[in-house]
Formats: structure tokens, C-alpha cells, sequence
């Protein structure tokens, strides 16, 4: 089955010029290509797969993943772990909370779409440098991860919760304020142009014409960040922010599998909740 | 109530239509939502009075304002190449391992025409949801105990918690692909498995490229602070310097997150549009 | 291969168990190595019966052979075998988009080899001049390395029509194989393909909505109407009454033919949204 043997003529009567597939080389070379390139990545990620099996790491594993089972159930424990989590879909909360106040002014100032000066040719400096820097700011905001975020409030402000509400309000109000922003503009601009035309303020415009287009769909992608938002402050608890992952932190340190198994199942349902009961708001706004 | 005389000054079909209906689903959620907010804020105890204050107002002006004063001393610097082209090699590879276990849980996952009675398709849905809820940090710590510190467990914790997100997207992409090429393969009793090689992966290979490739610069993002539970890369020199309050080493490192970050969107994209063609 | 069916009826798999039936009551006696050409409206259960002779729909009443045996009493590893003998080429090309055409048609021969040939020849296509010689017979071997998705409806279409000739069935069922060609290219793929199939002596049985093509070409035609067979004639027995009285209310499909859709199924997108 190698290549030089398919280039013979077909034994039938037809006499037909006969091809290699000019795809082949293009092949090898691709092949060869990502072997090249994907040899010094798995040595950077040192990816010694062997490892887990290695009775010095595989001994630990089962014995905690053996701790797994039953997970812990104590009354207190419960409690605990109920409190924590509340604290985290709270966190969770009020960080968006905070974001959609950051997010919805950012949002209505980079708007072009209500540019009175734009109705007439190009808009005018001022306001152009001032959307863009509004622009700019959420950008900013969002480009740093909320756990970064996270490090630099809990050195500012201490452990709790506080430097994690601050830390999603921060990320989140850029990324709600980008996407808000980019859903008011995708939308058909007549009604808006027409009434700022007809001599209606920039925020009577946004209300009466920009905001009842789009309520449904800003509607949705804020209660979808809110189920991201859970997952992020459950997350945030590994640097010291508080709530549930705080707690699987503390009880990981410890070895402690049937805590861990508690909470991780805990948390996995927490997340399948806010998934359907975000799935389901979606589905009835639709 | 329904009489016809007119006395009303609006007859009642006139009125707007009630905020609130209490047979409106979604009225009563955003009301829950809105309960749910003000119980957040009053459970929290949130010091946010003590970040307005003169005090840590001053101390996070002299925060921010050492983190714009980067570092450009070259052993340093070369110290954070490496943790660069770590981090890089972790998002690639642990995407790349997150692709190939996703497409292998997505085929069980996966109901492929009437007649296919997949058996294995709930409890495979089970292990995506499940590999999916666990974020990519607490797979990360998790995996500190079998795989040890360093990028191996990053790795394998992008891989894991990407495998669960990618493997439902590709096993809806296979369920919705169109039927004709799979239909007139299977009319021919050619086995499940060449069906998919030939009919089926041709026509939403693209998808699951795409769906890969903004994984990626998911993957990217989380791989640069994974470091901080001690999954190796940027993450583990951010959280080092920055416990020592090393804030030029600091501000270094979060320049070069930006600037990996940026490269991997511009590369990721840039392969998205070769693929379009 | 030789084909009897007596007394079939079925309805589509999707169809209540009370609707119906797509065709009823179907008798029809195929010899090996006969040109069969089903002519009728749209609607009158063409399809189905070639569907219900491809075992690809398990007929609810009546009993079907193929070969001297029942399809559907097989174990199912001879009903798989039973089936690589057959060819189903249904009337929207099944070929998809990104693929290329020399691996399209050489999927034609699936049946026949092992996985591990089948991935194989994923890599390097198995038999490059055997695609090449089935695409010559519709004259488009130059498109023998190009992807499917940069041919014409036409091209797609005789691609279709190469598969089968590549593929070792000894029964093609071919379904509306010109709805995308001009006459011209019609009148050349449909001689190919009665050649062909008498080259090797399958048999052919072919739903078609050119009346004109369907009587010049084929020895015996089937009109179908309503589900059920209206007549089983020689093509020279077959009269302008006939036909007039088999497209009754569909006149205009009796003289121009329904156009087919030159689009590719395209996979729908779900929508995706991520945390970040």
C-alpha cells in the first residue's frame, strides 16, 4: 500500500493519467509539524503521565480518594458547609450587584448609537474621547482575571468576603459593560435615531427605544454571568475570599476527603441549579 | 366586573398591562432575584465603608501605582520567559488533551440517529455535567495530590474541566448534524464507527475546531492564574512575589499575562479564519 | 440480485401506526440484471419503496426478497452484509461538504473492506484510479481532489452517481439521479449508468421525474400512484393516457420537472457563551 503503487495505470480499458493525491506531502509535513511543535510543550508541562501510577503519589490518591466515601454527614459539618454556601452564591450576588451599577453607565456612555452629534456627519471629539475612554476602562477592568483581583484586595482590605464581592464586581462590571454595550449596538438604530432626531434627550432615547429592544437579551446574559459568577466566587474562597472554597481549601490542606467529598458534591449541585434555573429564565425571557 | 357601561374613565382593556402578574414566571423570578440580592448584601457583613476610607484609599493609590512600575532585570526576566512559555504550554496541551477526551466521552454522549439506542448516553451526560462543574482551580488542587506542585497538575486540570465543557458542546454538534451522508452509509451496513470517520466528523469537524479554539482562549486566561494553588506557570511567580510584596516583579508579570493572553486571541483567531475558507 | 415483493406496505418511521400507509398493497417481480425505471407525482411513494427494497425501512405488512431470502428474518450480521450489496443513492447527494471527492467516493466501497482499511484510507486514499475511472464516466474526473463543498448542485450530484459505480453493489437503488442536470449532462449520466450496471449485471432500479428519459432509456417502467402500483408495463406499452392519467392533478410535474435546491446541509450552530 505504498504511495508508488497507486500510480499504475487501471488494469481496465480506459486510459486515464493517473494521480498521486497532491494532498500527501502537505500531510506529512503537517504531521511531522505538530510532532515538532508539541515535543518542547510537554516537556514545559512536565507531562510525566507515569507519575499518578507511581506508588509514591498513587498511595496518597486512593487513600484520600478512598476518604471519599462515605462523605461526611455530621449535623454541625452540614451546617457549616450550608452557611459557607449561601456566603458564596451571596458573594456571588452582590459582586454582580455592584458590576451591573459599574457596568450599565459605562455601558450608556460608549454607546455611538446615542451620539446626538453623530446624527449629523462625524461625532465631535469630546464625546468621541470620552466613549473610547469609557471603552478603554472596561477593557481594563475585564482583561484582569477576578482572581488577580482577588490577591490585591485581600492585601488591601484583608480575608473575607469583601475583597471577593470587590474582585467580581470589578471583572464582571467590565465584562457586563462590554457586552451590554456591544448588544445595544447590534441592534437596528432607527427608533433611537428617530427620537433623538425628534429632539429627545440621550437617556429618553435609550429608554424608550434602545433598552425595550434589547431588554430580553441584556436580561439573560446578566442572570448567565450571575451562574458564572458562582462558580468564579466559589473559586475566589482558594485565596482567602471566603465561602465554600475557602472550606475545601482548609479541609484539602488537611487531607480530609469526606469533607472534600461533601463539599464537592455540594458545589457540583449548587452549580446545576443555577444552571437550570438560568437555563430556564433564558428560555421563558426567549 | 365585565359589565359594558362605559363609567370608567379607561375601559379596563385599555390599561397598560400589570409590572407585576402573579402568573408571571418570570416576574416572580426577577423578584427572587431581587430578595435574593438585598439578603446578599445584608448577610455579607461587607466592610465596603473601610475601602472608601481615606486610609485604604491611600493604600490602593500606592498599590496601583507600584504595580505600574514593572521590573526589567534581565535574570528576572528570563525567569518569567520560562513561566511564560509554561503557562502557554499548558493552555495548548491541556486543550489539546481536553479535545481528544472530549470527542471520545462526546461519541457515547451522543444519540446519533433514531434507531441508535445509546445506552451509555445518561450516564456519560453524568460524567461531562460533573467534569464541567468542578472549576479548572479546584481541579488544580485536587490534582496537587496525585500529579504534585508544578504545570503537570495545571495541565491535567484544564484538560479535565475543558474535556467536560467540550464534550457536551461536540456531542450536540454530532446529535445535530445533518443526517443524509450518516443515512446513506448506515443503509449500506457499514459499522457506527466508519459511519462517523466518514460521514459524520466531515461535516462538523469545523464546529468542534471553532468550539476548540475559544476553549483555548478560555484555557489561556485560566492557565495564567491556575499557578496560584500551585499549578505551576505565571500564576505560582504572581502569587510568590506578590506575597513578598515584590510589587515591580509583580507588575512584570501582569504585563506579560497581557501580553500571552493578547497573543493567544490574536493566534486563536487568526486560525479561525484559515479554517472559514 | 433478484427482487420480490408481495403485498408490501409501510409508512415512515416517524408516522402513527394508524396513518397511512406511503405505499400499499406493492407486488413487483425483478429480475436479475433488469432496468427498472419508477415514474409518478410527487408524493405517490417512489421513495419509500426504494427505501423499503434498500432495507433501510422494515416494511409493515407483505413479505420482500432479495436473493431468494428474507431481508428481515436474517441475523443481523447477514442483514449487514446483505446490505453492502445494495446501493441507496439518494436524491440530495449525501456527501459532506468538507470532504473531498476522491474520499466521497471511494466511501462507495465501505462494505467491502476493514476498519483499519477505512481509516487507512482516510490518510492516503485505497485506489485513486478507481475513483478517478468511476468519475471519468460522468466526465468530471477533474474534480477528483477537490472538496465537495466547491462543486456545482450538478457536480454533486454525478459524484453521487460515481460513488455507486465505485461501490460492488449488484443492486443500485437510485432515487431522482438528474433532479440537479441539464439535459445534456441527464441524458449522458443516465447511459452511464444502464452501462454500467449492465457491464456488471446489477440490477437497477431508478425513480425518476423526467417521463421522457424514464421511457427511452428503460426497458419496464413502474408508475406509481398514491402509494400503490398503477401499472407495470414494458416502456414501448406505456401511453400518453397512461401517463396523463398517472400525474392527474399534477399535470405541470408530467412536463417540467421539480428543481432541486443547490444548498448543502449545513450543521446548526448551538449557541455557546463561556465564563470568560
Amino acid at each position: 500500500m505504498t504511495p508508488t503503487s497507486m500510480t499504475n495505470s487501471p488494469g481496465g480499458g480506459m486510459t486515464l493519467a493517473t494521480r498521486r493525491d497532491p494532498a500527501w506531502m502537505g500531510r506529512v509535513f503537517w504531521f511531522l509539524a505538530a510532532i515538532v511543535i508539541a515535543w518542547p510543550m510537554l516537556v514545559a508541562t512536565e507531562f510525566k503521565p507515569w507519575v499518578l501510577f507511581e506508588p509514591s503519589s498513587l498511595k496518597p490518591t486512593l487513600k484520600f480518594l478512598g476518604d471519599f466515601v462515605p462523605p461526611k454527614l455530621e449535623p454541625g459539618f452540614l451546617t457549616m458547609v450550608a452557611k459557607e454556601t449561601w456566603r458564596t452564591v451571596a458573594i456571588a450576588t452582590a459582586g454582580i450587584a455592584i458590576a451591573f451599577l459599574i457596568a450599565v453607565p459605562l455601558a450608556i456612555i460608549s454607546i455611538r448609537v446615542l451620539s446626538v452629534s453623530a446624527l449629523t456627519g462625524r461625532m465631535n471629539l469630546l464625546p468621541a474621547s470620552v466613549r473610547y475612554a469609557a471603552r478603554t476602562i472596561a477593557i481594563l477592568l475585564r482583561s484582569v482575571p477576578e482572581l488577580i483581583w482577588a490577591l490585591v484586595f485581600v492585601r488591601v482590605v484583608g480575608l473575607g468576603p469583601t475583597a471577593g464581592v470587590l474582585a467580581i464586581a470589578l471583572t464582571y462590571g467590565g465584562m457586563l459593560g462590554k457586552v451590554y454595550a456591544e448588544i445595544l449596538e447590534s441592534g437596528e438604530p432607527h427608533a433611537t435615531t428617530s427620537l433623538l432626531r425628534n429632539g429627545s434627550g440621550r437617556l429618553q432615547a435609550f429608554f424608550y427605544g434602545l433598552l425595550p429592544q434589547n431588554s430580553a437579551e441584556l436580561t439573560s446574559y446578566t442572570v448567565y454571568r450571575w451562574e458564572c459568577a458562582i462558580r468564579s466566587s466559589a473559586v475566589l474562597g482558594f485565596v482567602g475570599a471566603g465561602g465554600l472554597g475557602q472550606q475545601m481549601d482548609t479541609s484539602m490542606k488537611m487531607f480530609a476527603g469526606a469533607e472534600v467529598a461533601t463539599m464537592l458534591l455540594v458545589f457540583i449541585a449548587l452549580v446545576w441549579i443555577a444552571d437550570y434555573a438560568s437555563a430556564w429564565l433564558r428560555k421563558a425571557l426567549a | 366586573m365585565t359589565s359594558k357601561t362605559p363609567s370608567a374613565a379607561n375601559e379596563t382593556y385599555r390599561l397598560p398591562k400589570r409590572l407585576f402578574d402573579a402568573r408571571c414566571k418570570a416576574c416572580w423570578f426577577v423578584f427572587g432575584l431581587l430578595c435574593l440580592t438585598v439578603a446578599s448584601f445584608a448577610t455579607l457583613d461587607l466592610q465596603l465603608g473601610k475601602i472608601f476610607s481615606a486610609d485604604s484609599a491611600a493604600r490602593m493609590g500606592k498599590f496601583l501605582l507600584e504595580l505600574t512600575s514593572p521590573t526589567a532585570d534581565p535574570a528576572f526576566l528570563r525567569k518569567l520567559w520560562v513561566a511564560t512559555f509554561e503557562t502557554f504550554a499548558m493552555s495548548l496541551v491541556g486543550t489539546a488533551i481536553a479535545a481528544t477526551l472530549g470527542l471520545l466521552l462526546a461519541l457515547p454522549a451522543s444519540k446519533t440517529h433514531d434507531a441508535d439506542p445509546a445506552r451509555g448516553r445518561g450516564v456519560t451526560r453524568l460524567l461531562l455535567n460533573a467534569l464541567r462543574s468542578i472549576p479548572e482551580l479546584m481541579w488544580a488542587a485536587l490534582l496537587l495530590i496525585s500529579a504534585g506542585l508544578g504545570p503537570f497538575a495545571g495541565t491535567l486540570a484544564l484538560g479535565l474541566h475543558t474535556a467536560g465543557v467540550l464534550g457536551r458542546l461536540f456531542a450536540e454538534a454530532i446529535e445535530n448534524a445533518p443526517q443524509n451522508a450518516a443515512f446513506a452509509l448506515r443503509a449500506r451496513g457499514v459499522s457506527e464507527g466508519r459511519v462517523f470517520l466518514y460521514a459524520t466528523l466531515p461535516q462538523v469537524l469545523p464546529q468542534l475546531m471553532s468550539y476548540t479554539l475559544y476553549r483555548w482562549e478560555n484555557n489561556i486566561r485560566a492557565a495564567a492564574v491556575l499557578g496560584v494553588v500551585g499549578g505551576g506557570g505565571l500564576g505560582q511567580m504572581l502569587s510568590f512575589h506578590m506575597g513578598l510584596f515584590q510589587m515591580p516583579e509583580t507588575s512584570s508579570i501582569l504585563i506579560a499575562m497581557m501580553l500571552l493572553v493578547a497573543l493567544v486571541d490574536v493566534a486563536s483567531y487568526g486560525a479561525r479564519r484559515v479554517m472559514q475558507r | 440480485m433478484k427482487i420480490a415483493l408481495s403485498g408490501i406496505g409501510s409508512r415512515h418511521p416517524a408516522a402513527k401506526p394508524d396513518s397511512v400507509p406511503a405505499i400499499r398493497n406493492v407486488s413487483v417481480a425483478i429480475k436479475e440484471g433488469e432496468q427498472i425505471a419508477v415514474i409518478g407525482a410527487s408524493g405517490s411513494g417512489k421513495t419509500t419503496l426504494l427505501h423499503v427494497i434498500a432495507c433501510a425501512l422494515k416494511p409493515s405488512a407483505g413479505h420482500l426478497n432479495l436473493g431468494e431470502r428474507d431481508p428481515w428474518s436474517l441475523s443481523t450480521r447477514e442483514l449487514q452484509a446483505l446490505r453492502g450489496r445494495l446501493f441507496l443513492a439518494p436524491q440530495t447527494p449525501p456527501l459532506p461538504p468538507r470532504q473531498r471527492v476522491v474520499t466521497a467516493v471511494l466511501a462507495g466501497r465501505l462494505p467491502q473492506k476493514s476498519f483499519i482499511a477505512s481509516v487507512k484510507s482516510l490518510f492516503y486514499p485505497s485506489d485513486i484510479p478507481g475513483a478517478e475511472m468511476a468519475l471519468a464516466r460522468f466526465d468530471i474526473a477533474e474534480k477528483l481532489f477537490d472538496r465537495v463543498d466547491r462543486l456545482s448542485g450538478g457536480e454533486r450530484q454525478r459524484v453521487g452517481l460515481a460513488r455507486a459505480l465505485a461501490s460492488n453493489a449488484s443492486l443500485f437503488l437510485v432515487d431522482e439521479p438528474l433532479s440537479a442536470l441539464d439535459p445534456t449532462r441527464s441524458k449522458q449520466a443516465i447511459s452511464s449508468l444502464t452501462e454500467a450496471a449492465r457491464e456488471r449485471g446489477a440490477t437497477l432500479v431508478c425513480t425518476l421525474h423526467q417521463v421522457e428519459t424514464a421511457l427511452t432509456s428503460f426497458p419496464r417502467i413502474i408508475g406509481m400512484k398514491d402509494g400503490a402500483v398503477a401499472f407495470d408495463l414494458p416502456a414501448t406499452q406505456v401511453t400518453r393516457e397512461m401517463l396523463h392519467a398517472l400525474y392527474a392533478n399534477k399535470l405541470d410535474e408530467l412536463n417540467a420537472p421539480m428543481p432541486m435546491s443547490d444548498e448543502l446541509a449545513q450543521p446548526a450552530a448551538p449557541a455557546v457563551m463561556h465564563c470568560r
